[in-house]
């Protein structure tokens, strides 16, 4: 079936260039009314804009949900992209010199066809579909995105995983000459999945979200997707794909193990060491709602973990 | 600028009140105009408490501030950045109670009990109701000047708990709440060494002998 994007845009998501400039002249204001603690204020905003390239054709999928899909502005606007600054606005503000082109990914490690795949193959592996998921961030706030992409496990079948291969290790791109922030974590940001977990259907590479190309600051040119984990497992801008017998680090788990698990499954059981995850608020909302175990994919996912202790294995 | 008229100090008075306003109206004004980003909550929340701690700082600035430069009238600025900071930390939790948490008092209860930030948050709060209930003219005289003194020397234990606040809830980046501790850490640093050196030098000055009976005999004999 092919989807009409543009309608899912309505115009008055798209922040007309005034506001924006309003908004600059605002935060100016701003800068010029503090008598004290200047050096704490984060800076003006600096915008990279580029015209996003729409993608096509794309399938739907039984996966897609309903519910009411967050505006393209927040999507694209409120991120956590460390490499480009941790305030949520930095990388839209920053990432416009991350260059998506030429770009390649190497799939390697334990697989019989080790192979680098160039952007332009990836983007033809298989169709492109669109994947309507809940985002669920590990601070809290909750997100629907529609995703363009295809399932990670159609690039795993063309190098063949060797039996030996139990786990997926996912390495982003990091480049210090433009990603020129402190070191905050251990870069390149690298993620982890068991084998299985990315075999799933539900796992996705994405490459577009809203039928367009994925814009830099939400992991572009092409990023992972796991619905039923928090967030920060969906490594974005990938250069490599390696497959383990053993489990692989993560960037967050090293930095502070007793707070984020290798599985950082969405459970809102399971308390971060230091807030609560039973309830999120959903961007653009008022008030919070219940988190769902497995982010509302227990349906799908949850025999993964049959006879696991999720409290110990978080 | 050495002294002041009392003309002078009330119009630095309501300039300074209308500055101390700009932050809280920049966000009313910003949450009308919806121009604070995708999520305006976790905005105002951030903002509200950054301006506590701001204001904390600048209040314990003014001391240094007035003996370092010799503008002893400052001191008369005290008492309205001190209420002030308690002004935004009373929003900044309000916030919390009504647009977070909505007025869920268990889950409230569970946060304030269990999570460390919010625990010395939520004690930070409280300890700056009894400064701000005792900044009146008539609470400094009914205390009287040594006590009140020293309840709103509490303030040092606040301004801590603040930085901690912030420091146990950020997740990877530390750098800010690492500057507001190494600038409470100066103002406290330098308070400290007041100390020392008026210690050092009550103890190298030789003590005053005592309005002296020397010379004096006195016998007590038995008659």
């Amino acid at each position: 079936m092919l989807i009409k994007r543009p309608d899912d845009i309505p115009a008055s998501e798209i922040t007309p260039r005034a506001m924006f400039e309003d908004r600059r002249r605002f935060l100016l204001k701003a800068g010029a009314g503090m008598i004290a603690g200047a050096a704490l204020w984060n800076g003006l905003p600096r915008r990279a804009n580029a015209a996003p390239m729409k993608l096509s054709p794309l399938q739907a999928s039984p996966f897609s949900i309903s519910e009411a899909q967050t505006s393209y502005k927040a999507v694209t606007g409120y991120n956590n992209y460390y490499e480009f600054g941790t305030g949520k606005e930095d990388p839209a503000m920053n990432a416009g010199v991350l260059q998506t082109r030429p770009w390649t990914v190497r799939v390697e490690g334990l697989v019989g066809k080790p192979r680098t795949f160039g952007i332009d193959d990836l983007l033809k592996l298989a169709p492109l579909e669109e994947r309507i998921y809940r985002l669920r961030c590990v601070e809290a706030w909750s997100m629907v995105v529609p995703w363009v992409g295809f399932p990670l496990a159609a690039l795993l079948k063309q190098v063949d995983p060797l039996g030996s291969a139990k786990f997926v290790e996912f390495v982003t791109h990091y480049d210090p000459k433009v990603m020129t922030r402190r070191q905050i974590l251990d870069w390149p940001y690298t993620e982890g999945l068991r084998l299985d977990e990315a075999m799933h259907p539900l796992t996705i590479l994405a490459v577009g979200l809203y039928g367009e190309v994925l814009p830099n600051q939400n992991g572009a040119p092409i990023r992972l997707v796991v619905p039923w984990k928090y967030g920060f497992k969906s490594a974005k801008s990938i250069v490599a794909i390696r497959l383990h017998e053993t489990q692989p680090a993560t960037a967050w788990n090293k930095s502070a193990p007793q707070e984020y698990g290798f599985y950082s499954n969405v459970n809102p059981e399971v308390d971060h060491p230091r807030w609560s995850q039973a309830s999120e608020r959903r961007i653009g909302d008022l008030r919070k709602r219940p988190t769902l175990m497995f982010n509302g994919y227990a349906d799908q996912v949850a025999s993964l973990y049959q006879g696991m202790d999720l409290r110990k294995q978080f | 600028m050495r002294t002041v008229s009392a003309d002078q100090i009330g119009a630095i008075k309501a300039f300074l009140f209308l500055l101390c306003l700009i932050p809280g109206a920049q966000l009313v004004l910003g949450w009308r105009a919806d121009q604070l980003g995708a999520n305006p909550i976790e905005y105002i929340t951030h903002a509200t408490g950054s301006w506590t701690l701001r204001f904390l700082l600048i209040t314990l600035a003014v001391t240094p501030l007035r003996r370092y430069t010799g503008l002893h009238w400052l001191v008369r600025l005290r008492r309205m950045l001190g209420l002030f900071a308690f002004a935004y930390g009373v929003a900044h939790f309000a916030i919390y109670l009504w647009l977070d948490q909505y007025f869920d008092w268990a889950a409230i209860a569970k946060d304030i009990l269990k999570r460390p930030y919010i625990t010395v948050g939520f004690t930070a709060l409280v300890l700056m109701a009894p400064l701000a209930a005792t900044s009146s003219n008539a609470a400094i005289k009914r205390l009287g000047g040594r006590r009140w003194q020293a309840l709103h020397r509490s303030i040092y234990a606040i301004a801590i708990f603040g930085v901690l606040h912030y420091w146990w809830l950020v997740k990877a980046d530390i750098l800010q709440p690492v500057l507001y501790g190494v600038i409470l850490a100066a103002l406290l640093g330098v308070r400290a060494w007041w100390r020392e050196q008026e210690r050092r030098r009550q103890l190298s000055t030789p003590p005053p002998v005592a309005p002296s009976i020397k010379g004096k005999i006195i016998r007590i004999v038995p008659k």
